[in-house]
């Protein structure tokens, strides 16, 4: 039924400067990539990437952006929220579930911002596969910079690597010149999954395509059912819903589609420029 | 038309690439969103809500605006026309003059039909009571449409009303080409474990199963009553519903819910069906289909 149930919050956990997780009790069945969207009684209803996902509890990450983000942000343990899903095409580790083998493969995650919230689920689900996980994890300063304790935990020190945009953490510039420093020491990727702002992820898609790698992004657009029907996350040209066909496509669709890192669409449907 | 789905307008068809989208999964012909004199935000989260017997929506009519929609209808139009598939746009305004403003605009696209959105339930707080709830109010906002458009035009209407055949006669005597029958129902839908109404709106309209007997019967009301052409619309989800509403006298069939419980992919789906139904019940033509629960 697609309605909201309603979860307790447990509890909730600063990640950055106005960046929080909120857990909720709740079980899910739900692959990395896949959304959530929750629901706060007489304000509003979102969509959030599902970034821990243990058997009867979920987390999401909130960045106080907006009346609802803020509100979920400022949330006690006790309060209560609605929660549908889970929605969505998840990521994709493998082509073809029966054939493909990717024990010992090389997968790398780039992840800009609080976009590294369904990566790191990801990296969870490679590990646990017997994969090679690298993960780039890119914010504009380091005040920023989420998950950086657990991904070092899950990734070893070694395979995270950190940038941010004036160098208070890690190497100073973008993910995207990361990943071209790991391409051109002749690094073996098998596939390469990228979440964060349209215009990095518009890159991630560029750089691998001009290299021959494959991969995935996780797209961001105005939703508002999460299933389908009401159609304001369609993109241009290929008319897709994101909620649906999507949020993960692979670097193939997402460079068709004209509006990544170029424009979206606002709660109208008018087009506004990013 | 190829064949005689629809893809119904308020779902899915938000932009030009969307209503390219449903053409592609075979929707015979493509009703976009409704589009009025301005931009409009519609509702917040959440605007819809699944109950046992469909859907309830309070979407809030969200549009760019008649002028910023033009490029989009355009869009839609022409890929629409290459792969056979007319595009009929859909208008609203919030006073009878704002109709004609819009339906003005909106003909400079040389459209094949206009549909009239008279009836959208979950506005009424800004723009009062629906004009399809009373003949009178309902028969200017077509006379005003004509006046400013060459389309042929069809007037939506609500099924919430004592008797539709009045209002139906009303529109056509102001001269609507045909009518579409019908809207959504109001409705609400409560949650129990916070008391409060899911919908941001509150209120929504009923769309999905519940819907079509109840378009069922209007749409059968209307053959009786006027000669102009029936687009049935409400809870059309296989071609069995789809001859449903034939037989009751619809010449053609919207979807919009029907795309969640099947896909979109859905327009294809009932196609099928309806030749499948054709072939096994010995029929060559809709036409002997049509209104034949009458007979």
């Amino acid at each position: 039924m697609e309605a909201p149930t309603i979860a307790t919050i447990e509890k909730s956990v600063d990640e950055a400067e106005e960046i929080r997780t909120i857990f909720i009790r709740h079980t899910m069945q739900a692959k990395p990539g896949q959304f959530v969207m929750v629901w706060v009684p007489r304000l509003n209803e979102k969509p959030f990437a599902i970034s821990y996902l243990e058997k009867e509890r979920l987390g999401i990450t909130v960045a106080a952006v907006g009346e609802c983000s803020r509100r979920l942000y400022e949330m006690k343990p006790g309060e209560k929220i609605g929660i549908r899903g889970p929605y969505g095409e998840p990521y994709h580790l493998q082509e073809n579930q029966e054939k493909d083998h990717i024990k010992d493969r090389m997968v790398v995650m780039v992840g800009g911002g609080y976009g590294s919230a369904s990566l790191t689920l990801l990296a969870e689900e490679a590990l646990a596969k017997g994969m090679h996980v690298k993960f780039i994890l890119g914010a504009r300063e380091k005040k920023r910079l989420v998950y950086v304790e657990r991904i070092k935990k899950l990734v070893g020190e070694e395979n995270l690597l950190i940038t941010t945009d004036d160098g208070s953490s890690g190497r100073k510039g973008f993910v995207t010149d990361a990943l071209r420093g790991l391409i051109e020491q002749g690094e073996t990727i098998d596939k390469v999954y990228a979440c964060g702002p349209d215009k990095m992820m518009k890159a991630v898609a560029e750089l691998c395509t001009a290299h021959h790698i494959q991969g995935e992004i996780s797209m961001e657009r105005w939703m508002k059912c999460g299933f389908g029907l009401c159609g304001h996350c369609c993109v241009d040209p290929l008319g897709f819903r994101v909620c649906v066909e999507g949020p993960v496509v692979s670097f193939a669709t997402a460079l068709q589609v004209k509006e990544l890192g170029a424009y979206h669409r606002v709660q109208s449907s008018r087009k506004e420029k990013l | 038309m190829k064949n005689p789905t629809m893809l119904a307008s308020g779902l899915v068809g938000i932009s030009g690439a969307a209503c390219v989208f449903a053409a592609q999964h075979g929707a015979g012909a493509i009703v976009p969103k409704s589009i009025g004199p301005r931009e409009r935000e519609g509702h917040n989260n959440p605007i819809l809500v699944e109950f046992q017997g469909g859907f309830l929506n309070a979407v809030g009519l969200p549009n760019a605006g008649v002028d910023q929609s033009l490029s989009e209808l355009e869009f839609a139009m022409k890929h629409c026309a290459d792969k056979g598939v007319p595009v009929i746009l859909s208008l609203f305004g919030g006073t009878k003059e704002e109709f004609g403003e819009v339906a003005k605009k909106l003909s400079t696209l040389n459209p094949a039909m206009l549909e009239v959105n008279l009836s959208c339930p979950n506005t009424a707080s800004d723009f009062g009571r629906a004009f399809a709830l009373d003949a009178q109010h309902a028969a200017d906002v077509i006379r005003i449409v004509k006046q400013n458009t060459m389309a042929k035009v069809s007037a939506k209407l609500a099924p919430n009303v004592p008797d539709i055949k009045e209002i139906a006669r009303a529109v056509v005597e102001a001269g609507a080409d045909a009518i579409t029958a019908t809207n959504t129902m109001p409705g609400m839908v409560i949650d129990v474990a916070t008391g409060k109404p899911v919908l941001q709106n509150k209120e929504g309209g009923i769309s999905g199963y519940a819907m079509k007997p109840i378009a069922v019967r209007c749409i059968y009301d209307l053959y009786k009553t006027v000669k102009v052409p029936i687009i049935g619309s409400g809870g059309v989800t296989t071609g069995n519903d789809a001859i449903e509403m034939i037989m009751a006298g619809a010449t053609a069939v919207q979807i919009g819910t029907g795309i969640y419980y099947r896909g979109i992919e859905v327009f294809k789906k009932v196609t099928e069906e309806i030749i499948e139904f054709m072939k096994k019940e010995g029929y060559t033509s809709l036409h002997e289909i049509r209104g034949l629960a009458h007979k």
